[in-house]
Parts: structure tokens; C-alpha cells; sequence
């Protein structure tokens, strides 16, 4: 099953452990939605108000950079790997 | 009398309080993160954390002195037909805390020109849609330093709290009398330098850096504009350029004396076009004659070589009129015990400093 890795630069506000998100989680917006069903106020440090990437958080989906960013479409294979950095900007 | 002075920076919050006849940092908080708004109201304060990689943040401290993180105030869901809105739906950022005039109210003015309100100390928000979803708030545009609108300043008439008016930053001065529903554009008399000639006058492109109104004569408003100050005596209905002003008319900040209405503050910059002190000497201006005349006030404030700006919501006065303090975009951090007479400097060389208040 695909996991869900978050930059432990997020673990000075609030928990981030990795997540497996189970089969069912074919997107990469479905893989995360699995991940804020158990960890709420994680949405709101990755997402914006319309469910979009925040500008200066990096995902990669198997080693790829997320595509899109807004509808979170990018598929997710079975045991692959979501990384959710901070990108090299902002701050 | 307030003791006790809260500093939103952009590497964290600071709390200063008087000491032995001084003032000194006592707290940090939120130490590497900007902070772009604090309050503190009823023993609870709010912060605005103003993440660069995840966001705007809202936390609280409850009466405890424990911090926990707030939902936070959320646009809802763009429709399918706001195509052509030129402003995005996400929350850019806290700009300002207001109280609400009755217990446990709260307003929140944002980046990109949100309103939003909470009757719960911050717990929960709502957007205030009656201005949102205005037609003309599509009109509004961009701030200096951000690309967004920003609600700059939030003025909650203590006679009436269901009569709130507003300054945009850049769209004017709105007003609402029945908390919210229904919201018009009200500044006659402004004008601005930045518009095409026939254009000058138009209520919605005035810039407004900052409104502050008299508590005590609450029809008694003043606006630092991005072109001038400008003063109202009707509740923000019609205004008054104040042509006096010394050593400029430029800036951002403003405060109004919280009882007399001919008195108020401003921290003035040499002209739009070179933000910084006229010629080197940092200096606050006050009027006690509703505008008619300024006094310069610089015993205290450095007068060689400073390039301190002062922000629109880093100027504060407390309640009783006497004790002031601003900070600026280059750390410096100055007390008045005496309304403005004379200053001391904090000995601190604080961050870039986005906001102070009074707790």
C-alpha cells in the first residue's frame, strides 16, 4: 500500500508521521484525504482554502514531482511512495 | 494604564513590559516565525503565525498561558462563476485582530480582503459574505509588498456594534450598520495621486493604509492615505485632506487619542517613492487641533542615519492616551510615556517588526 512521508520540519507544530493510506487511494488528492481523515490539522499546513498545494510545499509521487497541484489528480500505483517537503522557497 | 506590550515580528512575538521604571522583553514566542497579527482581549491572546511554506496560522493562548492552535478563518468553496474574480479564495494572510464590541466577538481583516468574524474568542470563523460577495469588492486591488487587497483596518463603533466600517488597501472605506448583511463605500472626499486624472476621486481606488477612530468621539475618524492624511467627523461619510501635516504627509501608521478627537499620531516617511525618514531623522507628528496644526516629536528618536518604516498596525497608544509604542522594519522598538513628548529606545535588536499592541 502507498505511504504518505512528511518533511519533519512540519513536526515543530504539529504531529506528522508517516501514513499508509491503504489500497483504495489511487490519486494522490485521495491518498492524502486518507491521511487528513486521521490527522486533521495536517490539511490546512499542505492544502489552501480551494484544496490546491500550498505554493511552497513539494510533493513528489514516486520520486516525480506532483503534476498537478490543483486537483491533486497524479496517480498513485500500490506501494509507491508520497514525500510532502517544504519546497525551496517561501520562508 | 498598560504595562504590558506585545510585538508581532517576522522571526516571532515578543512581550515587553515595564520594569523598574524601564521596559524589557519578558516572553518570546513562536521564535523563527513571522507573526503577522496579535491581540491580546479578556486574557486571551491571539497570534497570527504567517508560515512561508504552510501558510497563515491562528493560535491562541487561553488564561493558563497554554498555546493551541485555532481553526483557522477559511474562504469557502470559489463558485463555478467567479471565473472573474481577479482575487483568489485562499486566506493569504491575518493582517489584523479587532474585538467585536460584544463578548467573544472577533473580527479578522486578511490579505486577500476577507473579513471574517468569530463569536467564540477565535475559536471558529466565518466569512463576513455580505462584504466578500459585494460586486465592486471585485474592483479592489493589489497592496505594496503583496499582490493582494488587504483589510487593513477594522473600526467597530463603540455606540454600535452592528456599525462596523472598514479600510481597504487598496479599494477605500466601507460601512455596515446591520452587522455585516449589507455593506456601501462611503469615503466622499478623498482623493489620490496614483489614478488617471478623471479617476482621482473614485471612492474604490483610494488606498487606504490605515483608519483610526476616537473611542471617546467615535464620529471622529483619521486615515493615513497613500496620498495624504485625511480626517472625518461624520463617521467616514465625508472627509477632509489635513494639508498641515509635518514633516510629510506620508506613511502608514495612525492612532487617534482614545478621548479627544483632535488628537492623533502618525509616524510620517518622506514621500511614496522613498520610504524612508525625511533626511535620515526618525520622528513622530501629532496633532491636538484636529489637523490644523503638527508638532514634531523626535527627543529620544535617532536623528542621524535611520531608515526606520514604520507599518500601518505598528503604532500603538493605550488607553489613557499617554503611553505610546512603534516599532520598524528594521528592528527599532521606542516607548512614550508622556503621549509622544519624548521616547526611549528598547534596548533590543528585535526583527522587522509587523505589528504593536497594547495587552
Amino acid at each position: 500500500m502507498a505511504t504518505v512521508h512528511f518533511t519533519s520540519q512540519l513536526e515543530r507544530f504539529l504531529p506528522a508521521p508517516s501514513v499508509d493510506v491503504g489500497p483504495g487511494a489511487a490519486t494522490l488528492g485521495a491518498a492524502l484525504t486518507a491521511v487528513f481523515r486521521d490527522h486533521p490539522a495536517l490539511k490546512s499546513y499542505i492544502l489552501d482554502d480551494q484544496g490546491a498545494l500550498r505554493r511552497h510545499v513539494a510533493v513528489f509521487v514516486a520520486g516525480t514531482p506532483a503534476r498537478d497541484r490543483e486537483k491533486l489528480t497524479d496517480p498513485v500505483g500500490p506501494d509507491e511512495e508520497i514525500h510532502v517537503f517544504q519546497a525551496l522557497s517561501g520562508g | 494604564m498598560s504595562d504590558l506590550l506585545q510585538v508581532a515580528t517576522r522571526k516571532g512575538l515578543f512581550e515587553i513590559a515595564r520594569k523598574n521604571g524601564g521596559w524589557d522583553i519578558v516572553a518570546s514566542h513562536f521564535l523563527g516565525d513571522p507573526i503577522s497579527a496579535v491581540l491580546t482581549i479578556d486574557g486571551m491572546t491571539l497570534a497570527a503565525p504567517d508560515l512561508g511554506h504552510f501558510g497563515p496560522k491562528l493560535w491562541r493562548r487561553d488564561g493558563n498561558g497554554t498555546w493551541s492552535e485555532m481553526a483557522m478563518p477559511t474562504f469557502p468553496e470559489k463558485p463555478a462563476d467567479a471565473d472573474d474574480d481577479p482575487h483568489p479564495w485562499t486566506l493569504g494572510r491575518i493582517w489584523n485582530f479587532t474585538p467585536g464590541g460584544v463578548p467573544g466577538r472577533l473580527y479578522a481583516g486578511t490579505m486577500p480582503g476577507g473579513l471574517f468574524r468569530s463569536d467564540d474568542m477565535g475559536e471558529t470563523w466565518s466569512l463576513v459574505e455580505g462584504l466578500w460577495l459585494h460586486p465592486d469588492r471585485k474592483k479592489w486591488f493589489g497592496v505594496a509588498g503583496g499582490e493582494q487587497p488587504g483589510l487593513s483596518s477594522v473600526l467597530v463603533d463603540p455606540r454600535d456594534p452592528a456599525h462596523v466600517t472598514v479600510g481597504v488597501s487598496t479599494g477605500g472605506v466601507w460601512s455596515t450598520r446591520d452587522e455585516g448583511r449589507t455593506w456601501n463605500v462611503i469615503n466622499k472626499g478623498m482623493t489620490n495621486e496614483y489614478m488617471p486624472p478623471d479617476q482621482q476621486g473614485d471612492p474604490i481606488p483610494q488606498d487606504i493604509h490605515q483608519l483610526a477612530q476616537c473611542p471617546g468621539h467615535p464620529d471622529v475618524m483619521w486615515c493615513q492615505h497613500h496620498s495624504a492624511i485625511f480626517r472625518s467627523t461624520d463617521g467616514g461619510e465625508n472627509w477632509r485632506m489635513v494639508t498641515a501635516a509635518k514633516p510629510t504627509g506620508f506613511g502608514f501608521a495612525v492612532q487617534a487619542h482614545p478621548t479627544d478627537g483632535e488628537t492623533a499620531w502618525f509616524v510620517p516617511a518622506e514621500k511614496d517613492e522613498r520610504r524612508i525618514p525625511k533626511d535620515g531623522k526618525l520622528v513622530v507628528s501629532r496633532t491636538r487641533d484636529g489637523g490644523k496644526t503638527f508638532e514634531v516629536l523626535s527627543k529620544g528618536l535617532p536623528q542621524h542615519h535611520a531608515y526606520d518604516l514604520v507599518y500601518r498596525h505598528a503604532l500603538a497608544v493605550d488607553e489613557t492616551g499617554e503611553r505610546l509604542a512603534f516599532g520598524s522594519t528594521s528592528g527599532g522598538f521606542w516607548i512614550s510615556e508622556d503621549a509622544g513628548d519624548s521616547w526611549q529606545a528598547l534596548d533590543a535588536r528585535l526583527p522587522p517588526i509587523a505589528a504593536v499592541k497594547f495587552a
